[in-house]
């Protein structure tokens, strides 16, 4: 017999939720522990559909790699990748045209964190799960540590997204931004996240090379210091252990401190760091070229995680928070810049000896592009938290502009190429179905990116000049109400950008599910792919 | 340790490792990005020198400078306060009447009364104070409580049937549905229809000339001009600011509806009402 212990698991956590509904202290948890119950009746199923009473057939091979795992994380990245752009235009037009919000399961207020926690967690975490898995064993020469561990990560992080996600839709939250679910999904969570630090973890510690990988540095970096900062974040009393609402175990700027070292190291070690451990493995192989320098890895690998840590208090510029930590938030920042470019050096110059390739292979031009984006954001970044920029960005469109050059063009980018380079991989096809659609995505992304970040940049700065302009008698020109009013425009192009992208992601999910089918375009290469057909100079 | 190797294509040497066929080349840091670096982290240094930074047990770092945002945002209003006090200490010396007399006054009172209007008066009135339904349009001549500035600086400083205002503006026009017989009332929705327009039925004019004459004159004047001294509106001036049509109007005599503006005097301060009394009175229906 096999997955029986797992099946029983799932069985009593079905009765657990059904338990949960029936004596919830109120009627949102009683909603939450109902879906909870569904999901895992489903999963019950399906695992009760796959126990086979014959006796246990021969094991995978233990020298393998272990590649399902990856392969049902590659396509859940696709698959919440498509869901949270979708979420991101839907978002972006109800700003623009209110009459959208659909009351009340659908209005923006729901919207947006299912948006935000879409791409950073479902799309991003689920990038960075599969990814790690893939490199980690390569770079360390040993299958992932701890059976089927792996499985538990993928399937409970699944679990979290949809709790999260449901939870958003019925009006579940802490308040908290980027870490919205309450108390008992965060819990669920850190058991999730600690298992992925075990099998990771355990797999560089039973690795059969000497060194451990720069890639692996970040990701590592990455695990433990998302366990930190979500353990101490969601620190919080529930009012009942059988009800939603839970209380914060900081109060007033603590909190809001809290809440913004959590907030900018999510950017810091989830989109930053984690990233930069994937970029560090597909760019150099995708290109066939040695990474660029290795102490420039080492120097802005450990410059970057104390820099990071400290970042936070520049989301509180000019708040109650005290003015000693507004400098060093600032500070930190501002320091932070050059070990943000070692990524950016690194991974554009490794690409030195086999710059053509920019001009003949899609996948590195999308992987390029990502690092070009990420070293644009994050000089934008620091010179965004110097307090006199700040005075003037801070609460504005700029601020999300920003957010989104590094998410759209940085996470998302770069991610797109290691989809591109893992697929053909994972199910062993010999390239994927289409690079010319690499390439549309490639250019469709790119405009929508462009698009949204210049028209965020001329709305935020209007905004904030309209904010803070004076007449000649010393009263405020503009209301509140106007400088709403004027950012329509904007509006609809950040929607317009957002759809390009949305639709870029769609050619990638085409493309992906016809290279799994194990279909080939019959497509004409990319002009200078093939030597033989590159005309004399 | 590690075999020695070299990149072909950079000639530069790897460090030896090699990982699922990725090595790294031994090239230094580039020193722009070390001294930019060095850069940043001196001036990082300087920074916390000059502004408070560092915490200490129960203090901390106050920096050369003393710099402490709450002493440069109280500053900083204290400046704008006191760049505005000589016109604001005028302002409330002079009769609200007068304000219009001096130049100077009346260009300030009309900035700041526009700026007072867009964050407290568009919500209703509309950001170009045009009205709507029930909310006076404030650009025509057709007011309920008087349209000279001192009669808005009243209306403004003590609103409109705000209970909690002991001096507040009020009137009620009875329910008159507990008066007249339902005839009677679409006899005299007819007339007052006729004074401005035509009603659907012109036999019905006449004796509701007579309904309004006994029942509404009072308030509403012989003529229907209305009575600014009660609040009764003008109903002679095809301005209709709850109604339309003749239905409507027989709706409202049956069971009036009555609008609320708040009191603005103890929530703005008298220097900013008679900023706004000055502000709506110029805005073209000020008499």
């Amino acid at each position: 017999m096999n997955y029986t212990i797992e099946t029983i698991l799932i069985g009593v956590g079905v009765f657990l939720a059904v338990l949960g509904a029936a004596f919830a202290q109120d009627s949102l948890f009683q909603a939450h522990m109902g879906v909870l119950a569904i999901t895992l009746a489903i999963a019950f199923i399906l695992m009760l559909r796959r126990i086979s009473f014959a006796p246990a057939g021969p094991q995978a091979s233990q020298s393998e790699y272990f590649d399902d795992v990856v392969r049902y994380g590659v396509i859940a990245t696709v698959f919440w990748g498509v869901v949270g752009f979708l979420v991101g235009v839907v978002v972006a037009l109800q700003l623009a045209f209110p009459d959208l919000n659909i009351e009340p399961f659908l209005n923006f207020g729901r919207l947006r964190p299912l948006h935000t926690s879409a791409v950073i967690f479902a799309f991003g975490g689920n990038a960075l799960i599969a990814t790690s898995f893939y490199v980690v064993q390569r770079t360390c020469r040993a299958r992932l540590f701890g059976g089927s561990l792996g499985w538990f990560v993928f399937w409970g992080y699944q679990l979290f997204i949809v709790m999260a996600a449901t939870g958003y839709l019925l009006g579940i939250t802490q308040g908290r931004e980027y870490a919205e679910p309450e108390w008992y999904v965060d819990l669920w969570l850190t058991i999730v996240w600690v298992a992925y630090l075990i099998a990771f973890l355990g797999t560089i510690l039973k690795r059969k090379e000497p060194h451990i990988y720069v890639a692996n540095w970040f990701y590592l970096s990455f695990i433990v210091t998302i366990a930190m900062l979500h353990v101490v974040n969601n620190l919080a009393v529930p009012v009942s252990f059988l009800g939603v609402k839970s209380y914060s175990l900081f109060s007033g700027v603590q909190d809001a401190l809290t809440q913004w070292w959590y907030g900018h190291n999510a950017v810091g070690f989830f989109l930053t760091a984690g990233f930069l451990g994937m970029m560090y493995y597909f760019v150099p192989k995708q290109a066939g070229r040695p990474v660029y320098s290795y102490r420039l890895s080492i120097i802005h690998f450990w410059a970057l995680i104390f820099m990071y840590i400290w970042a936070g208090p520049h989301h509180l510029h000019y708040t109650a928070l005290p003015d000693w930590a507004q400098t060093l938030g600032m500070v930190f920042s501002v320091m932070l810049w050059m070990p943000s470019w070692g990524g950016m050096i690194n991974g554009l110059m490794t690409l030195s000896g086999a710059w053509d390739k920019i001009r003949t292979d899609p996948v590195i031009r999308m992987m390029i592009i990502a690092i070009a984006f990420y070293g644009m954001s994050t000089f934008e970044g620091p010179m965004m938290s110097i307090k006199a920029v700040n005075s003037l960005s801070h609460y504005t469109e700029w601020t999300i502009g920003h957010v989104h050059s590094g998410a759209l063009g940085w996470v998302g980018m770069i991610t797109f190429g290691a989809v591109y380079y893992l697929v053909p991989k994972l199910w062993n096809r010999d390239g994927l179905y289409s690079l010319r659609l690499v390439n549309w995505h490639f250019w469709l992304s790119t405009l929508g990116i462009v698009i949204y970040a210049a028209v965020l940049w001329v709305a935020g700065i209007q905004q904030g000049l309209m904010w803070r302009e004076y007449d000649s008698q010393g009263f405020l020109v503009y209301s509140f109400a106007e400088s709403v009013k004027a950012m329509f425009p904007y509006y609809v192009l950040r929607a317009v950008g957002g759809g390009l992208y949305l639709i870029g992601g769609l050619v990638m999910a085409y493309n992906v599910y016809m290279t799994i089918r194990g279909y080939k375009r019959n497509e004409a290469p990319i002009v200078g792919s093939v030597p033989n057909l590159q005309p004399a100079e | 340790m590690a075999e020695k190797h070299v990149d072909e294509i950079s000639g530069v040497s790897t460090t030896g490792h090699e990982w699922d066929g990725i090595r790294e080349l031994n090239n230094p840091m580039p020193r722009w990005w070390v001294y930019t670096f060095y850069a940043t982290i001196l001036w990082a240094i300087g920074y916390c020198v000059v502004y408070p930074s560092i915490p200490l047990l129960t203090e901390n770092t106050k920096g050369t400078s003393g710099f402490s945002s709450r002493a440069a945002l109280t500053a900083e209003l204290d400046a704008a306060k006191a760049s505005q006090k000589a016109t604001l200490d005028k302002i409330a010396a002079t009769p609200v009447g007068d304000i219009a007399k001096d130049k100077a006054l009346l260009e300030f009172a009309v900035a700041g009364g526009a700026s007072a209007f867009k964050n407290n008066c568009a919500q209703c009135h509309g950001s170009g104070a045009a009205g709507g339904k029930g909310f006076p349009n404030l650009n025509d001549n057709d007011w309920l409580w008087g349209g000279k500035v001192e009669d808005i600086y009243t209306t403004l400083t003590h609103g409109i049937r705000y209970a909690q205002d002991a001096d507040t503006r009020t009137s009620e026009m009875p329910a008159f549905a507990e008066v007249l017989q339902p005839e009677q009332i679409k006899q005299v929705a007819a007339y007052v229809v006729s004074l401005t327009g035509k009603p659907s039925n012109t036999a019905l004019v006449e004796p509701g000339k007579q309904v309004f004459a006994e029942n509404c004159a009072a308030c509403h004047g012989e003529n229907a001009k209305g009575n600014k001294e009660m609040g009764a509106p003008n109903l002679a001036d095809a301005i209709w600011l709850k109604v339309n049509g003749e239905e409507e109007i027989a709706a409202q005599v049956s069971h009036p509806k009555h609008g609320v503006m708040p009191a603005w005097g103890a929530r703005l301060g008298d220097a900013t009402v008679k900023q706004l009394a000055v502000y709506v009175h110029q805005l073209g229906g000020g008499e």
